[in-house]
């Protein structure tokens, strides 16, 4: 069975129809590559999958659960959304880091946040000491993921470091550790790298590389071709808000069958 | 009377302007939050009534806006000020009362315009950094928001804090005895007019004191962006 399959989404502003109908799937332990010119709706594509954007057509499903289907209203609550969205992480093109925490806490802060209502619910049902005891543990975990992450990134030295004094190579790389604390089945990533300056891209995509495993499922949207054709076990080219293209990157970048791929690549391979 | 003489009785009126002064921050403080909230809710009406109520409390003058705190409901509904009795020296407390109730929803109108600027500078990167993450709204704006925000509006609302100690001064018109309006006494009774001047040294002594403290959370809070 699909870790993830899409169904149809469709998603406008306004008048401006971004994505038009959009089906895919994609199985546990891929890596899935968009890539496309801008505009053609790969960024509003992973924010539909984020629930950063609702689709008006269409559903998401992961793991045979149905997230989010336009017709039925009953998927669309607040909080029904919010515990979905843990089924995903994301990292943006511009880190998004909280300024005002450092490295650690960046990372703590989202699962220290759901720790605090876990250890509500056991107050409520055992008692304050069983509460307490309970947070112990469960803090004491959350650190040591929280450090091994950043080791993993790289930054072991950086932990008690705020945003403001890393380079955008390694706010990249924190963000990547922050999404990852959240334990996603699917991580994605949208353009990671085109905010870095071109001497820092090398470092974020290796950490990315450095994710690939039998059980990591990620969706990257990237205009780094040589990233897209080694790393990615499969490639969508998007145009125009529709999926002109999927294969394996061996397909997409050797044989590519549309002419708009084909220029697109010219263009993007150029450069 | 002498120097001293003159020096406890000015700082017993100093004494009402810093209850003034604490007081009218503990409660303007939030509330400006909530007005700042009011102006930016999507439920219009409420919206268009805070942001009024703002536009009219900013442009008319504190002076006015204290004369009708106290004279208002007597002459217009026939229910003059009750009688509290009296503190500090020799301030009736339901004057100082009604001076408390203009200074603050005055402060926490410009503190809510502070606190808007404050809050829609937050680029919408970060809530939805905060909301990818699962956390609720109100995590996000708690634990995200809302620091930044601190940071963003500390310099101008400490410019406005420094205003509001020489502000209270106003509250001498409603017959509220703090130190300017006892140094007048002095003047109206001895005839010695020395301490009307001698009042701008307990201001400025206690807005230094202000300042160093501001500055120390600024530098606190440089650590970041």
């Amino acid at each position: 069975m699909s870790i993830l399959e899409v169904n149809n989404i469709c998603k406008s502003f306004g008048s401006t129809e971004v994505l038009r109908g959009i089906s895919f799937s994609l199985e546990k332990g891929e890596v899935l590559a968009i890539i496309g010119s801008s505009g053609s709706g790969k960024t509003t594509l992973l924010r539909c999958l984020n629930f950063l954007e609702t689709p008006d057509v269409g559903s998401i499903t992961v793991n045979g659960e149905t997230l989010i289907n336009a017709a039925d209203k009953s998927t669309l609550s607040e909080s029904q959304i919010r515990r979905n969205r843990l089924h995903f992480g994301l990292v943006f093109q511009s880190f998004n880091l909280f300024p005002q925490y450092t490295v650690r806490q960046n990372v703590t802060l989202a699962p220290r946040l759901m720790l605090d209502e876990q250890v509500r619910a056991v107050k409520k049902e055992s008692g304050r000491a069983q509460a307490q005891k309970f947070r112990a543990e469960r803090e004491a975990e959350i650190y040591k993921h929280a450090d091994e992450l950043i080791e993993r990134v790289g930054l072991t030295a950086k932990v008690d470091a705020y945003p403001c004094e890393l380079s955008g190579g390694q706010q990249q790389r924190v963000a990547i550790a922050r999404a990852l604390a959240m334990t996603p089945d699917i991580l994605c990533f949208d353009e990671p790298t085109s905010a870095l300056d071109p001497e820092l891209t090398g470092e974020v995509l290796a950490v990315i590389r450095g994710l690939k495993s039998s059980d990591s499922t990620m969706i990257v949207v990237t205009h780094e071709m040589e990233f897209a054709r080694g790393v990615a076990d499969r490639v969508i080219f998007m145009a125009d808000g529709v999926i002109e293209e999927m294969g394996t990157p061996e397909e997409i970048f050797e044989h590519p069958k549309s002419p708009v791929l084909s220029a697109f690549l010219n263009k993007a391979l150029d450069i | 009377m002498s120097f001293w003489e003159i020096t406890f009785y000015l700082a017993q009126g100093f004494g009402v302007t810093l209850l003034l002064f604490v007081l009218t921050l503990l409660f303007a403080l939030p509330l400006g939050l909530v007005f700042a909230f009011g102006a930016m809710t999507k439920f219009k009406p409420l919206r268009w009534l805070t942001r009024g109520f703002v536009y009219i409390i900013r442009g008319t003058p504190l002076l006015l806006q204290l004369m009708i705190v106290v004279y208002l409901p007597g002459l217009a509904f026939n229910y003059p000020l009750p009688k509290w009795g009296i503190f500090g020296g020799n301030t009736d407390a339901a004057y100082f009362f009604g001076a408390l109730v203009g200074f603050v929803i005055n402060y926490a109108c410009y503190f809510s315009e502070i606190y808007r600027g404050g809050i829609e500078n937050i680029p919408r990167g970060q809530y939805e950094a905060g909301q990818v993450l699962g956390m609720t709204r109100s995590q996000v704006f708690f634990k995200v928001i809302l620091k930044q925000v601190f940071k963003n509006v500390l310099a101008p609302i400490s410019n406005e804090v420094v205003t509001l100690v020489k502000d209270t001064a106003l509250a001498r018109s409603i017959s509220v005895l703090e130190i300017f309006f006892c140094a007048e006494q002095v003047l109206s009774r001895e005839m010695i007019i020395w301490p009307l001047f001698y009042t701008g040294a307990f201001y400025l002594i206690f807005n230094s004191l202000l300042t160093f403290l501001f500055g120390k959370m600024e530098k606190r809070m440089a650590r970041y962006r």
